[in-house]
């Protein structure tokens, strides 16, 4: 596989390689910001490829890179943009000629290349889709709120999320609906760790517990099946007649996406967006941010039924399955076609256990279902609840532990 | 050690029709001792790597099928009882120490596959297939064996492995893999064949498949998969149907449009979705195929 010719001194080879080496690093930490789940590991390998002659042949360099690097299928698919910025834009080609020279060192490309190097470390921004870090000043300012939070979270408890007027308030709810996210993932997998006894002797095992014993059964084993924990599909609605509430339950979601094992979360307004991964930035106050941008409706109105569409036809073989609950977090309000609505709630109830689906309006005084996209999902819903105060949500929390 | 070049022709003489990359990520296989993770939609090949893998090393194929419930006794191995008990009872009044070390030796031990892969003297491919559906416990325990490739049997020791086999894990996305099994292989995403290659792919696997007709296929295929469809055909689908023609004597698409309709349930695979393809849509999608 080798594709130098000439062996170069071991001299020039020393000071090649921590040119290389350094500018690798800084690919790296490029891929790290990029997302990518880079270890020490696969730096080692990608030296080790470099080394192997891949280096002189960036289209190979390319594919071999994207196949260590990538863990995933967006990884895989935004790969070649973030290498062709980082190294093609910077001409690999004419250092990777190095390789195989023997005066490499007096090489002027490879001068230019020290300077080029030291690059990085200063602005730190080479590829286009980075995410800049920044994360002390947000991480203080979360951990202030937690402390206030605390005691006054009963007070807005009642409270509509509407009439959440000052941005305290607000920060409080939004506190109490990620505290409220975590009690219902503890309630829900503490089932899992109350056993019952098994429901069924394992002959093998016992056999082999009692293999001591010459093969009496004096202990047996038993087997119960095991319990799996709950998988939760959220689907919120973010368009603009749900705008008083998006807020609380985008904190909802960012609590139940960090705390339940299985969960998943998608927008809608008049498309459907999977957010899950934007979701599960550790910092609440960043992942927000970047919902933010996706929750902005392309024109106006709620597509529910079209949304629901892409839901069953991309994205439901992946992420439901028999013990999945459906959280549809919407007012209602469709514009689309409300038959088309009516066939994918049947197409979704077939796929998952339960269908849950919160309207934050079912909570005001004198409102009746009369939306017309909610009359035609009813017959589908196996739950239909009010989502307007913490009380409310918390009220849910006995039924989901039930599923 | 193969090249990349050799290997892509090798891949070509086991039936496997592989794009560039794909040749690319086995070099890297064998360069770094590291296993290739495949994920794509469900048909589009994935198994078929590894059992190609296995002829171009000229070697044996150990498949590791995961399930839920899939645990160590069933994956890697597990002593066997049955003998145990009938050898205690047969030396019955013996020296206990004797028994127990005759009873937990490698004549009573039962190989599964995991064990037998790191257990020949020539490197065999080891598939596990469909790693999503084993549960988030057996993943982490198989992230220990591809690191050392070494066993640990409490009553007999630590077995080290004979020779590190290829390892090639797949994947439908049915759940999310950790990131650690993520980060420790190398990633290869199949995605569903492009028309020429897809035609290759028809001449290569169905005897009697002719140039024009398998290109005809392909390209019709490629047209159902743009269709709204439940159930979105794979290449397996595709060599169902094209053996099905070949076997109805169709040389040509356009001669026998009525046993192409009829033989569309070999690529659609729900009632939905056959209803969706009526015979016009058919007839429309025929008319696109040169």
């Amino acid at each position: 596989m080798s594709c130098c010719g000439v062996s170069p001194d071991i001299e020039d080879i020393n000071e090649l390689s921590r040119l290389v080496s350094s500018k690798l690093a800084a690919f790296l930490r490029t891929l790290r910001d990029s997302g990518f789940a880079v270890g020490l590991a696969e730096g080692r390998d990608a030296a080790a490829l470099m080394a192997a002659g891949y280096a002189a042949r960036p289209g190979l360099l390319r594919t071999a890179f994207k196949h260590l690097f990538s863990a995933r299928k967006s990884d895989w698919e935004k790969f070649d943009g973030i290498f062709d910025a980082f190294w093609l834009g910077k001409r690999v080609r004419s250092r990777s000629v190095i390789t195989g020279t023997a005066k490499a060192a007096n090489n002027p490309s490879l001068k230019s290349l020290s300077g080029h190097t030291a690059e990085p470390h200063a602005d730190g921004n080479m590829a286009a889709d980075q995410i800049p870090s920044t994360e002390g000043a947000d991480h203080d300012r979360s951990g202030e709120g937690r402390m206030e939070g605390a005691s006054a979270a009963e007070n807005i408890a009642e409270t509509d999320f509407r009439y959440l007027a000052d941005s305290e308030q607000i920060k409080q709810a939004h506190l109490a609906a990620a505290r409220l996210a975590r009690a219902m993932r503890t309630r829900l997998t503490r089932r899992d760790l109350a056993r019952r006894r098994g429901y069924r002797i394992d002959l093998r095992r016992t056999i082999h517990g009692n293999i001591s014993r010459g093969g009496v059964p004096i202990t047996l084993v038993k087997r119960q099946r095991k319990q799996k924990p709950l998988r939760l599909v959220v689907l919120l609605d973010a368009s603009g007649s749900m705008s008083m509430y998006t807020g609380v339950f985008l904190r909802f979601i960012h609590g139940v996406l960090d705390e339940f094992r299985e969960a998943e979360a998608f927008l809608f307004h008049t498309r459907l967006a999977h957010v899950s991964d934007a979701m599960k930035e550790r910092d609440a106050g960043r992942a927000l941010d970047r919902l933010s941008i996706m929750a902005q409706g392309a024109g106006g109105g709620t597509r529910i039924g079209e949304s629901l569409q892409t839901f069953n036809r991309w994205h439901a073989a992946r992420v439901l399955h028999s013990r999945s609950c459906v959280m549809i977090v919407s007012d209602g309000y469709e514009t689309g076609d409300v038959a088309l609505l009516g066939r994918e709630m049947a197409t979704l109830g077939r796929r998952c256990r339960r269908i849950v689906w919160l309207n934050p309006m079912m909570g005001w005084q004198g409102y009746t279902p009369e939306a017309r996209g909610i009359k035609a999902a009813l017959p589908y819903i196996d739950l239909y609840a009010p989502a307007n105060t913490l009380q409310s949500l918390t009220a849910l929390e006995p039924y989901l532990a039930r599923l | 050690m193969k090249t990349r070049d050799e290997i892509a022709q090798a891949l070509g003489a086991a039936g496997y029709v592989a794009d560039g990359e794909l040749a690319t990520a086995i070099s890297l296989m064998q360069l770094l001792r590291r296993p290739l993770l495949l994920e794509g939609e469900a048909g589009v090949g994935k198994t078929e790597v590894a059992k190609a893998l296995a002829v171009v090393y000229a070697t044996e194929l150990i498949r590791l099928q995961c399930y839920e419930g899939l645990d160590q006794s069933a994956a890697l191995y597990e002593w066997n009882y049955q003998r145990q008990l009938l050898s205690i009872q047969a030396h019955h009044g013996a020296d206990a120490d004797a028994v127990e070390d005759r009873i937990f030796s490698e004549k009573y031990l039962l190989e599964r596959p995991l064990l037998a892969a790191i257990r020949r003297d020539k490197a065999p491919v080891l598939l596990i297939d469909e790693i999503d559906r084993a549960d988030d416990e057996f993943e982490a325990f198989l992230l220990e064996l591809l690191s050392d490739f070494q066993i640990s049997i409490p009553e007999l020791g630590t077995i080290k492995a004979t020779s590190i086999p290829h390892v090639v894990l797949t994947s439908n996305g049915t759940r999310e893999l950790s990131d650690a099994l993520r980060r420790r292989c190398l990633y290869h995403y199949v995605d569903y064949p492009d028309v020429e290659r897809e035609a290759r792919i028809i001449m290569a696997r169905i005897d009697g498949a002719g140039a024009s007709l398998s290109l005809q296929i392909a390209r019709m295929v490629e047209g159902i998969r743009k269709e709204e469809l439940r159930k979105v055909p794979g290449v397996a689908e595709t060599l169902d149907w094209a053996a099905a023609l070949v076997g109805l004597n169709v040389k040509d698409l356009h001669d026998a449009p009525e046993t192409v309709h009829e033989t569309l349930m070999c690529l659609l695979k729900t009632q939905e979705d056959r209803a969706r393809v009526t015979r016009e849509v058919g007839e429309r999608l025929l008319g696109r195929v040169a």
